[in-house]
């Protein structure tokens, strides 16, 4: 039988009726949604990472269509290095006021000041350091889950990630005793001082974010889209001229059309060459891409094969 | 094209599982899946080139693209599940990668728990050994549809269509208790590239689709639509907010089946009926929703539900209960212990649960019901009666996998510490 006889054998069955087909979208749309209203049924003190950045632009949007015309019901948490882009920053502020959720701000520069992170140099990228500060701040607000937009294909570690992934009282990511995750019955449950991290976007590629930001028409911040900008070049990434990231000797600046295809912390997020200055632009380039959204963009992932799994088990998002 | 939207829907993913152990050569096949549809993009390559050459191989080792753990790569072997992702033009593919070794039963009845089709690997030279047929029976009682098993590595065996023959008809001899998934064979070289993507130069005498073909024609859709509708309720809205001034909204995933506007659905464990107010889909009112879909359903009548309930269509409605017959599969490294209280989740519903009697293991090489004995300990499957303090609304496991499924928790713990389908 053919899908056009199932289909007439299954209208006889129930009455004449239209089904619209179901996209890839549609089925990553509907899981991320049916994952964050089990957060919301089951975790008492729930919190999103909201970064600015365009995976967590997606997840901020699942949470809006899960709940509306309700509120979003988790507080918005972002982790400040203190060496974000303004244009991150501006935009995280413009879209919390828009949905009208309450923002926490955990800074890394306070974490320093406290004295629970010590940098070597003033100038070492505090990437590694959120994790501290992160830490701090779901202790100090009491949170039993804490939601991010990680991907599985990002990454060689997160692909064994769990959706809900469960942080012990250190915060630690414990790879080898994972809770086993059958169907989609996720298992939340934790003890007071521990947490659950989840992530509703696993399932996702580079590619189905970019698609449904098209489909969606969400706003981004600036930095996603091509733009001018002074540059110089280290160890083959293209790396932005800004008050932490600067040339050394040798090193020249020059002026290129570039976009960001991660937005992180500002020492080791490198933009890419591009002329895409629209969202469909965007999505062409990132079909016919041949380099991953990591090995294009981040100074910090080169270190070792492991280095992500190694930041992880730290607690790192 | 119009054709698309008048027809049932097609979901545009499909999950599928590799089952086979390290030998077989399956990190390799998937290192090829991913290569040869070009989800692998260059520096990951270059990557795996540099640690082949590492290893002083000569050839890249593209099962090297899949070991993620520092402990796997240090043993060489797949010790969980990791999830990969690569799409065609027709669909979009989530593989979960999951061990071959029997110790790590539970991770393959885990990555089975979510997929619809497995890809079992045969290595030609070896022909069916008593861990594929594991594999193949683990996937039946998983429920899964469609059952493909790649016969790899025939360059090994100078593409001889008469081993390729002898496996399958092997494999189809010992077809008990495969009468409920579709069992397909493909001769393939995942090292060489046949089969899998391309079709390659050396099996000229097969005709039938390649691997990837073979995945992009699975036909998931209809026997979910086909079902009748299964909504367990996630959450209730507070009235108040409009739209929904005076009606509460119920929020969940349509499971299995089709609800359209006006009709009459029972509310699960009260029993009461009512009907279908509106469905507000993701993006607005609608007329109807389908499996899969995440909706709001406003009723006719103001009753009182919570997280927890289902609610269904009249016809053949699920069955309410308050003990169960299921197989579970044990997946804690510490054995079950009577005296220890445990939660069983099922669909969004949480119970107090307790196992009164262990009638059988069932034996993963043969199916049989064997007499139980010992342990339960991790990676065992037995048949088991369960006594649970409030009723659930289920179906059996071989009908309805959303709700034949559930989990047990350690309730001390809070560890997943079973996997349990209802007979």
């Amino acid at each position: 039988m053919n899908l056009a006889e199932e289909a007439r054998v299954l209208d006889d069955a129930a009455g004449p009726r239209t089904l619209r087909t179901r996209t890839q979208l549609d089925w990553l749309e509907s899981e991320g949604v049916h994952i964050l209203r089990e957060v919301a049924g089951e975790c008492t003190n729930p919190a999103l990472l909201f970064s600015g950045g365009k995976d967590s632009a997606v997840v901020l949007r699942l949470a809006e269509k899960a709940f509306r015309p309700a509120q979003i019901p988790f507080t918005i948490v972002h982790i400040d290095t203190g060496h974000n882009f303004p244009e991150a920053i501006e935009f995280r502020d413009r879209r919390v006021a828009e949905l009208g959720v309450k923002l926490v701000v955990g800074s890394v520069e306070d974490s320093i000041k406290r004295g629970t992170v010590r940098l070597r140099r003033p100038d070492e990228s505090r990437n590694a350091a959120q994790s501290v500060t992160l830490l701090e701040t779901i202790a100090k607000y009491g949170f039993d889950a804490c939601i991010g937009g990680a991907r599985r294909d990002e990454e060689k570690a997160r692909a064994k990630e769990r959706i809900f992934s469960f942080r012990d009282d250190f915060g630690q990511w414990d790879p080898k005793h994972q809770r086993p995750e059958l169907w989609n019955l996720y298992n939340a449950r934790v003890n007071p001082g521990e947490h659950v991290r989840v992530f509703p976007i696993s399932n996702w590629t580079e590619l189905d974010v970019w698609q449904y930001i098209e489909r969606e028409e969400l706003d981004l911040p600036s930095l996603y889209f091509s733009h001018r900008r002074p540059v110089f070049r280290r160890n083959g990434l293209v790396v932005a001229v800004t008050h932490v990231t600067q040339p050394k000797e040798g090193e020249k600046i020059e002026e290129l059309s570039v976009r960001f295809r991660t937005v992180g912390d500002m020492t080791c997020t490198c933009p890419v060459e591009s002329d895409a200055v629209t969202v469909a632009e965007i999505v062409a380039e990132t079909v016919h891409t041949r380099i991953t959204e990591r090995g294009a963009t981040r100074m910090d992932d080169q270190t070792s094969d492991a280095s992500m799994e190694r930041r992880k088990k730290e607690g790192y998002f | 094209m119009e054709k698309e939207t008048t027809t049932v829907s097609q979901p545009g993913v499909l999950r599928f599982i590799t089952a086979g152990s390290v030998d077989d050569g399956k990190s390799t096949l998937i290192g090829r899946l991913l290569h040869d549809s070009r989800a692998i993009l260059e520096d990951q390559f270059a990557a795996v080139e540099r640690a082949s050459r590492r290893r002083g191989q000569d050839a890249v080792d593209l099962s090297l693209l899949t070991d993620g753990l520092e402990a796997e790569r240090e043993q060489g072997i797949t010790i969980d599940v990791a999830y990969r992702y690569f799409a065609t033009p027709r669909r979009k593919f989530i593989i979960a990668d999951t061990p071959g070794h029997e110790q790590y039963t539970r991770n393959m009845v885990t990555g089975a728990s979510t997929a619809q089709a497995a890809v079992v690997l045969i290595d030609a030279r070896k022909g069916l050994l008593p861990q594929s047929r594991r594999h193949i029976y683990l996937a039946t009682l998983l429920g899964l549809s469609d059952i493909i098993v790649a016969i790899n590595k025939m360059d090994l065996v100078g593409y001889d269509e008469r081993v390729f023959l002898a496996i399958r008809d092997e494999v189809l001899r010992f077809g008990r208790g495969l009468a409920h998934s579709r069992v397909s064979f493909i001769p393939i070289s995942a090292s060489v590239g046949d089969m899998v993507v391309e079709r390659g130069e050396h099996l000229t005498w097969w005709t039938g689709p390649t691997l990837l073909e073979a995945l992009e024609a699975v036909d998931v859709s209809r026997s979910l639509l086909d079902l009748p509708p299964r909504f367990p309720v996630q959450l209730v809205t507070r009235p108040g907010l409009p739209p929904l001034v005076e009606l509460r909204g119920y929020l969940g995933r349509l499971e299995s089946g089709v609800l359209r506007r006006g009709q009459e659905v029972i509310v699960l464990p009260s029993g009461r009926g009512t009907t279908i107010r509106d469905i507000v889909s993701l993006e607005g009112s609608s007329e109807e929703a389908i499996a899969g879909d995440s909706i709001t359903l406003l009723l006719g009548d103001q009753l009182d539900i919570s997280r927890g309930d289902m609610i269904a269509g009249t016809f053949a409605p699920p069955s309410l209960t308050q003990s169960i017959s299921a197989r579970l599969c044990w997946l804690n490294t510490e054995p079950f212990e009577a005296q220890r209280r445990y939660l069983l989740r099922h669909t969004t519903r949480t119970v107090k649960a307790r196992i009164r009697n262990i009638d059988a293991r069932v034996n993963i090489h043969t199916l049989d019901r064997d007499q139980f004995v010992g342990n339960l300990a991790m990676n065992d499957i037995v048949h088991a009666q369960l006594a649970l303090q409030q009723p659930i609304a289920c179906d059996p496991y071989e009908t309805n996998r959303a709700t034949g499924a559930f989990i047990l928790i350690d309730e001390v713990t809070n560890q997943t510490v079973a996997a349990g389908w209802i007979d």
